[in-house]
């Protein structure tokens, strides 16, 4: 099989699970569906030889943060919180909004127009660029400072929830 | 098509061996662990089916295949099945980047003793755990019993909790070896250098994180019988609750190679160099292939030796120990190991870290102790 038709069969799975998050009905399988999509941009990063990337998708988003929503969903009692439909109001904002991130995307893309890959814009290619050490290479040397800022924030993060979470004198354990 | 030759064969048949192995270790797991609790417990165990009851697993295996397979009204169908498959998945997918054996030369072929050989390799571990739970999750939902639901909760928490001591545990792994390659972390190991001497601290962590990411006695809160019936797989029979059992003893076995490839040299046994030159490279392979599951092994052994010795911890103490006990002491342990390289010095460096942390446990013990008093 070549590779562009795994690219194909790829993607169209990735586009088929991301539509089924927003089509089920039931919000434990839209969470599902959310997961196997990661699993299919986690394929996308092995096409692209970005190993660490893949396995680091998996572990954060498919592993940790997807493992919370389920967590979170479980725990609601949805016959109780599953209104029958939305109003028309609503359903009006989130096309509004949904319609401006995608005339934003399609701008973006549009504007940064990628050129198919020839003899001459390939010449430097390296398949090693998405490996864990050039990778790392690259964040300690050229994306220092943002990657240090970017610990601030998760030690801020960290610090507030230890805040909201912590018991105050006197406050009962339950 | 170039990806259909030799190598690719003599792997796909590797992998098949390997995935054998695991199957057959598992279901003679147990039967072992019923003959150790017996012994624990001045028993005789099962010695009906066969010389010393040997043939127990298939007997079992049988009763499972016949039970009735019954799904309750009133559950999600489609992901109630789908649980226990997605246990067995996550279950036999860890050994693929476990490195059994040295380079070996079979037929004018030759390939590594290792399903795949990524540069990723330990993460590949990593995230393989991380996804385990989901098996557990979706199979208590799905069986709408809150008993069920509790466990799954349960089963979720705890792992998310104890990944995180468990990964700092490999870095100071990954900081020793430089690689994140299973196979380069068990080439530094050659010849007795094995990371446990470096790394005593390392280990202890990642041997409590690995039970309870297998949810085993001590931590096997998901399927505590006393508070939550039979737990996460209360609703289940027949051969899909056979499916979730034997799921964690393929995790036990998987989590003892890994847990010997990490800190026990992985194939390293000694005298290699003298059995290769005195064999030749494919039989001290081999035989290093038998060292690895032989460690494997010992370590299930280590796994069901402590369900009979230790009583269950109750959920806040496992939470407790944890966040508060098991996550700054491995950041302690990143400390001493950096300052080891600094010095050159790992071993008297791992030493020293031990002899500190007693001394600082036995100084707030004794703090604490007279805080008490006043």
């Amino acid at each position: 099989m070549e590779i562009t038709n795994i690219w194909y069969f790829l993607s169209a799975l990735t586009l088929l699970s991301a539509l089924m998050v927003v089509f089920a009905k039931n919000p434990i399988h839209s969470v599902l569906y959310l997961v196997f999509t990661f699993f299919c941009i986690s394929g996308h990063y092995v096409l692209l030889n970005a190993q660490f990337l893949m396995a680091v998708n998996i572990i954060v988003y498919a592993g940790a943060i997807m493992v919370l929503f389920l967590f979170v969903i479980m725990m609601l009692d949805l016959r109780k919180n599953m209104p029958e439909s939305k109003s028309s109001l609503v359903k009006l904002a989130g096309s509004v909004v949904a319609g401006t991130l995608l005339v934003i995307l399609v701008a973006a893309f549009h504007k940064n127009s990628m050129p198919a890959p020839t003899a001459e814009n390939t010449a430097n290619f390296t398949s090693q660029t998405g490996m864990v050490e050039n990778l790392g290479k690259v964040l300690y040397s050229e994306y220092l400072l943002p990657f240090e800022l970017v610990s601030i924030l998760f030690f801020v993060a960290m610090v507030g929830a230890v805040l909201l979470g912590k018991r105050e004198a006197g406050e009962r354990n339950f | 098509m170039e990806l259909m030759n030799d190598v690719f064969t003599a792997k796909a048949i590797f992998i098949g061996i390997v995935f054998a192995i695991t199957l057959g270790i598992a279901a003679y797991s147990t039967y072992f662990e019923r003959k150790i609790a017996a012994f624990m417990q001045d028993r005789i165990g099962p010695d009906r089916a066969g010389p010393f009851g040997i043939l127990q697993p298939l007997a079992d295996a049988v009763k499972m295949f016949m039970k009735e397979d019954f799904i309750p009204a009133n559950s999600n169908k489609w992901l109630f099945i789908a649980g226990p498959c997605l246990s067995m998945l996550t279950a036999l997918m860890t050994s693929a980047v476990v490195p059994f054996g040295d380079t070996v030369t079979v037929a004018g072929v030759t390939f590594d003793l290792q399903g795949i050989d990524v540069n990723i390799g330990i993460l590949w571990v990593f995230g393989i755990v991380s996804l385990g739970v989901y098996g557990i999750l979706v199979g208590g939902w799905a069986s709408n019993n809150k008993y069920s639901l509790l466990g799954a909760i349960r089963a979720a928490s705890q792992n998310i909790s104890y990944e995180l001591a468990m990964g700092m545990s490999i870095i100071a792994i990954l900081m020793l070896s430089g690689s994140l390659s299973t196979k380069a972390i068990v080439e530094t190991q050659q010849a007795g250098h094995w990371n446990i001497l470096q790394q005593p601290i390392g280990f202890v962590i990642f041997l409590i994180c690995a039970f309870a990411e297998c949810n085993r006695t001590p931590f096997d809160l998901p399927e505590c019988e006393t508070e939550l019936i039979g737990g996460y797989h209360t609703e289940y029979s027949s051969m899909k609750l056979g499916f979730y059992l034997f799921a964690e003893y393929i995790n036990m076995f998987i989590s003892g190679a890994v847990m010997a490839t990490l800190f026990f040299g992985g194939y390293d046994y000694p005298g290699y160099s003298f059995v290769a030159a005195q064999l030749g490279s494919n039989a001290a392979a081999f035989i290093g292939m038998g060292a690895l599951i032989g460690k494997a092994l010992l370590f299930v052994f280590v796994f069901m030796w402590v369900r009979w010795t230790l009583p269950r911890f109750r959920y806040d103490q496992l939470m407790g120990l944890g966040w508060t006990g098991l996550i700054p002491l491995s950041m302690f342990n990143v400390v001493v190991t950096g300052f080891g390289i600094l010095i050159d010095q790992p071993i008297l460096a791992g030493l020293g870290g031990i002899v500190i942390l007693f001394v600082g446990l036995f100084v707030n013990d004794a703090l604490s102790r007279k805080k008490k008093i006043a």
